[in-house]
């Protein structure tokens, strides 16, 4: 039976309880949102918290898809599923849902949230390349008040971000830009499985070129999930199967796989190539189309 | 900690470490074996109970966490002596063997079809594909799922 070492448990009933708790207790305290990473690692005792505090009673408080100033606003405590729902977000981002149907399996999508997705910063999580290629900030909040943090700052490393000790991540915010399309391509070995590679793309149409692109890669990268020369070669050209061709070539050949059960770095770099170019021609079609 | 947790209806309370995933809980502190417990990692799906009506892995959930929330569980399929449709539609279709996988696949099964009362089989193959099966086959476990769809109301009448 595994079980998660001793701890002591509280429950935040508001974003503000929740900073001052980890304030008052220290390094060795965590949130814990959905609990589907965390409760695994701790099992392990890959982490072992002194205190765990619990933020679901904020449901109210963060679990919200908001449509509103040119953005559109995602509370932390957001499920995979109400994310997977969304019609706002899929009619402005089809990316999302398309990601979100290849994300873990749907008992765990009922409990994982966006936040703790964002904040395990597992290299192989899927959210992260989708809000990157996106463009979309994260808020965090301390006792000081509230910093907005792009996703490339977001991710120091593996497992490792931009949230203090006694912060919390509280929102994403995606930008609401005309003329784009977007998509989302992945491989794995089986239903509910990570990535063995994921591509994620977004394309901004000005005129007949491309005026703004987004590439991130998931599984393929230890750290660093945007293809920024990808994204270079295929701004001010065409859409067409030479740039987008141009543009898969770069990504596979920027990123960095490790050969694990899940295939060869080889195979996983081919796939980046590959998944980057078909997400690129869906989401060109789709801009075209908007 | 003493912990409480609706569970099946009735308020259930016990006394347990904070540490105590939900399924423990379920089956030591309150004697409730029905939910079943396999990979103790969140991919088999043998846990699988309803918490405010969704499919959650219960091993994967401290019972803390549940407080204040609805549990149901396999035991509380059955009302007033009759099976619930799900129930039937197993027995009919013969949609089990072991028995292992079924607790769990009833209860997705329940919750698809309160949802979505007549689902298509991609419907219910998306539904149960957290939860894996290593007897029966999932051909059965799908056309169980559409018996209790098609006779749902006869059996509850
Ligand atoms: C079987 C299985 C398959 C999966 N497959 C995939 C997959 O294919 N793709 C994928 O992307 N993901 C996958 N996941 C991950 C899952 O979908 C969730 O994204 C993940 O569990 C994290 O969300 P959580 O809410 O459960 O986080 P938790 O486990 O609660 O927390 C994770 C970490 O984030 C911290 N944290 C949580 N919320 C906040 C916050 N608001 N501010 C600051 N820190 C916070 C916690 O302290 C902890 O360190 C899978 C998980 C399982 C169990
Ligand atoms: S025991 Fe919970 S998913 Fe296998
Ligand atoms: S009936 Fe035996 S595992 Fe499904």
């Amino acid at each position: 039976m595994q079980v998660p070492a001793p701890f002591d448990y509280a429950r935040a009933s508001s974003v503000d309880e929740a900073i001052a708790l980890l304030e008052r207790l220290g390094p060795e305290a965590r949130l814990v949102a959905g609990g589907h990473s965390l409760l695994p690692m701790m099992k392990l005792r890959l982490a072992t918290p002194e205190h765990l505090i619990d933020i679901n009673p904020l449901e109210s408080e963060l679990n919200y898809i908001r449509e509103e100033g040119g953005l559109v606003r995602i509370g932390a405590l957001t499920r995979h599923r109400d994310v997977l729902a969304s019609e706002v977000l899929a009619r402005h981002y089809p990316i999302v849902r398309e990601a979100e149907e290849l994300i873990a399996d749907p008992p765990v999508r009922n409990r994982g949230t966006v936040g703790g997705a964002l904040c395990q910063a597992d290299p192989s999580e899927d959210l992260s390349a989708v809000f990157a290629a996106l463009g979309a900030v994260t808020v965090i909040r301390g006792s000081g008040g509230e910093r907005v943090v792009t996703m490339e700052d977001f991710h120091e490393g593996p497992y490792e971000t931009a949230v203090g000790d006694a912060e919390m991540l509280v929102e994403v915010r995606v930008p609401i830009r005309e003329h784009g399309g977007s998509a989302y391509e992945k491989v794995k070995r089986r239903t509910g499985d990570w990535a063995t590679a994921a591509s994620g793309v977004a394309l901004w149409l000005d005129g007949a070129n491309v005026g703004a692109a987004g590439i991130a890669l998931s599984a393929v990268n230890p750290t660093g999930i945007r293809s920024t020369r990808a994204e270079q070669a295929l701004i001010g050209r065409p859409p067409s199967e030479e740039a987008f061709a141009e543009a898969a070539a770069l990504a596979a050949e920027d990123c960095n796989p490790a050969t694990d059960q899940r295939g060869p770095a080889d195979y996983k770099r081919h796939l980046a190539q590959e998944l980057t170019h078909r997400a690129l021609r869906r989401a060109a079609e789709r801009a075209l189309a908007s | 900690m003493q912990i409480t947790i609706t569970v099946n209806g009735e308020p259930r309370t016990a006394e347990a470490e904070p540490r105590t995933l939900l399924v423990h809980f379920l089956r030591d502190n309150l004697g409730m074996k029905g939910t079943h417990w396999g990979c103790d990692t969140s991919n088999c799906g043998a846990c699988v109970v309803l918490v405010d009506g969704e499919p959650v892995k219960s091993c994967t959930m401290l019972a803390a966490m549940a407080e204040g929330h609805e549990v149901r569980t396999v035991e509380g399929l059955e009302r007033d002596g009759h099976l619930d449709p799900v129930q039937q539609g197993f027995m009919e279709e013969h949609g089990l063997q072991c028995g292992f996988c079924t607790p769990g696949m009833m209860l997705t099964a329940r919750a698809l079809l309160d949802s979505n009362p007549n689902p298509t089989d991609d419907e219910i193959r998306v539904a149960i594909s957290g939860q894996i099966c290593r007897c029966t086959g999932y051909k059965n476990i799908i056309k169980s799922v559409r018996w209790a769809a098609e006779h749902g109301e006869e059996v509850t009448a």
